[in-house]
């Protein structure tokens, strides 16, 4: 009879020391080597772990109150603007805000060498960071502009929130025009001179649980070197399968998670300010998700190889940026790997933007946090959407 | 023989003139530019990549006509701490200096290599790339 095991079970084989816990790294081999029925009924828990650019990030911030006190209308740190149509002295720094006075791409391609990434990885390494922030002033809070340094520990709370990261599949960019072009996906060359990726492919967390089994609202996480929490579907939150030109499910599309931790626990190597030439500032952030084998199945989806996980090839020349839909063709994680791919009998160079040797480093740190005991698994109070939900883009029409 | 990485320095009256073709012809010199730049009041920089049986000569060549020539002295480093091994600059590095090693997936620098193009400083996400004077 197949294995079947509560979060309560694994959680109390964690206390008292005896989990079994493997990276999605090692499952693989332990699968082909023994087979998933004997895997299952060994394995607790397989550690997933992802470290790239994930726009969609940012942090909560409290100030704590000057003297006289202020209601902060406009702030900025170390130039750079923070969001402040929250309440009086806290900000939402976004990770692609950039300041002011950068040029940004009117001199194209832009540097976009700080931007509110930066800021956010700053913070964490106990920088100093400039808050400058004015208002119009009211009976309560009467001081009209500030202008001092702060550090993470003056802060109140530190709360990194974001509302779309780990990606479940993303496109193979490339460039299929005659000029260079300068993409979130990096510099892509003319004529189809390269080809640039970012997943962890085997070890990516959401491709190792595409049907949403196990990830939910109260999923404990390694959120930037700390832990955090899933506290919903990330936004564009479109799970679904990849298929090939025959109909062939290849892989998975495009699940989202919104995460959040508190900032204070993370450290700045798992938290990375990040630009790309003529396209803009972001944050790279390191991200792992354990999952609970809870029965063979999820081990099934647990154990996929890079072999068998693919990516859609996409031209980011014309067919992205006018939103015509369909792609290239795709192309397995195994072979964006080996550093080329063929498209229509022409070799393409490829080159990842995450990293996978981090992803490797968090997949073992989070095993190695679950084997210590100092790591319990959340079971979520409500599941995310899956596959079987159907949901799809809904694109902006121009009225 | 080895090439030898040099800087030379036109001024506004030799920055016209045929000067890499006399190399070539005159003194069979394999040459590669790795940059070249000439500013408003037509003075010039060129960085070379120069090697041959007789280099001492092109250079006693080069000397006469007025052209500065000093060793390239400008290299490119990795910061270590910065780097993520993402493999953004892999693509971008017509040299071969940085490449992917597998299957660790570990970016790996070869300063040897490097020809100082300085792409890499460009496309690197997170600033790892820095050039030292």
């Amino acid at each position: 009879m197949s294995v079947e095991r509560t979060y309560a079970e694994i959680n109390a084989r964690i206390k008292a020391g005896k989990a079994v816990v493997l990276t999605a790294e090692e499952v693989i081999g332990k699968v082909k080597e023994q087979g998933l029925t004997k895997t299952a009924a060994e394995v607790d828990v397989v550690t997933t772990g992802t470290f790239g650019p994930m726009c969609s990030s940012g942090a909560f911030l409290n100030f704590g109150h000057s003297s006289p006190r202020m209601r902060m209308t406009k702030v900025s740190l170390n130039n750079v603007p923070a969001y402040t149509g929250i309440a009086a002295v806290d900000a939402y720094i976004g990770a692609t805000e950039v300041p002011e006075d950068d040029p940004a791409n009117s001199n194209h391609p832009g540097e976009f060498r700080y931007g509110g990434g930066h800021v956010i990885e700053d913070l964490v390494a106990g920088k100093t960071v400039k808050l400058k922030a004015l208002s119009y002033g009211t009976d309560c809070y009467p001081r009209r502009e500030i202008e001092t340094n702060i550090t993470l520990n003056d802060l109140n709370e530190a709360t990194l929130f974001n509302p779309r990261n780990a990606y479940q599949n993303y496109n193979c960019a490339v460039n299929a025009s005659d000029r260079v072009i300068h993409t979130y996906m990096g510099t892509l060359k003319p004529r189809f001179g390269n080809a640039n990726y970012s997943t962890s492919g085997q070890l990516s967390p959401l491709m190792k649980d595409p049907n949403f089994a196990t990830i939910g609202i109260g999923t404990r996480i390694f959120l930037g070197g700390g832990i955090g929490y899933v506290v919903w579907n990330g936004t564009q939150h479109f799970p679904g399968w990849l298929k090939d030109q025959e109909g062939n499910v290849v892989g998975s599309a495009g699940g989202t998670l919104s995460v959040l931790g508190d900032l204070k626990q993370m450290k700045p190597q798992w938290l990375r300010g990040t630009r790309f030439q003529g396209y803009g500032a972001t944050l790279t952030v390191g991200l792992g998700v354990p999952i609970p084998i809870l029965n063979e199945e999820i081990l099934r989806f647990a154990a996929l190889s890079d072999e068998e996980l693919h990516a859609p090839v996409v031209d980011y020349s014309d067919a992205y940026p006018n939103r015509v839909g369909g792609n290239l063709g795709v192309v397995s994680y195994a072979q964006l790997k080996s550093g080329k791919i063929i498209l229509d009998g022409k070799e393409i160079p490829t080159a990842p933007l995450s990293s996978y040797p981090k992803a490797r480093e968090i997949a073992g740190q989070l095993k190695n946090w679950i084997e210590k005991g100092d790591f319990l698994l959340g079971e979520p109070v409500q599941l995310l959407p899956g596959p079987m939900a159907g949901l799809t883009g809904k694109p902006l029409e121009i009225k | 023989m080895a090439p030898h990485k040099i800087v030379l320095r036109f001024t506004s009256s030799t920055s016209d003139q045929p000067i890499i073709y006399h190399l070539v012809k005159d003194y069979d010199l394999v040459v590669n530019i790795l940059k070249a730049q000439i500013n408003p009041h037509l003075e010039g920089t060129l960085v070379l990549d120069l090697r041959g049986e007789k280099y001492e000569e092109g250079i006693e060549y080069l000397r006469n006509q007025g052209i500065s020539v000093h060793p390239l002295t400008q290299e490119v480093v990795r910061n270590n701490d910065r780097c993520t091994s993402c493999g953004a600059c892999t693509g971008h590095c017509p040299a071969g200096a940085l490449a992917m090693e597998r299957p660790s997936m570990e970016v790996q620098f070869d300063s040897d290599k490097c020809v100082v193009c300085l792409q890499c400083l460009k496309v690197c996400p997170v600033g790892a790339m820095e050039v030292r004077i």
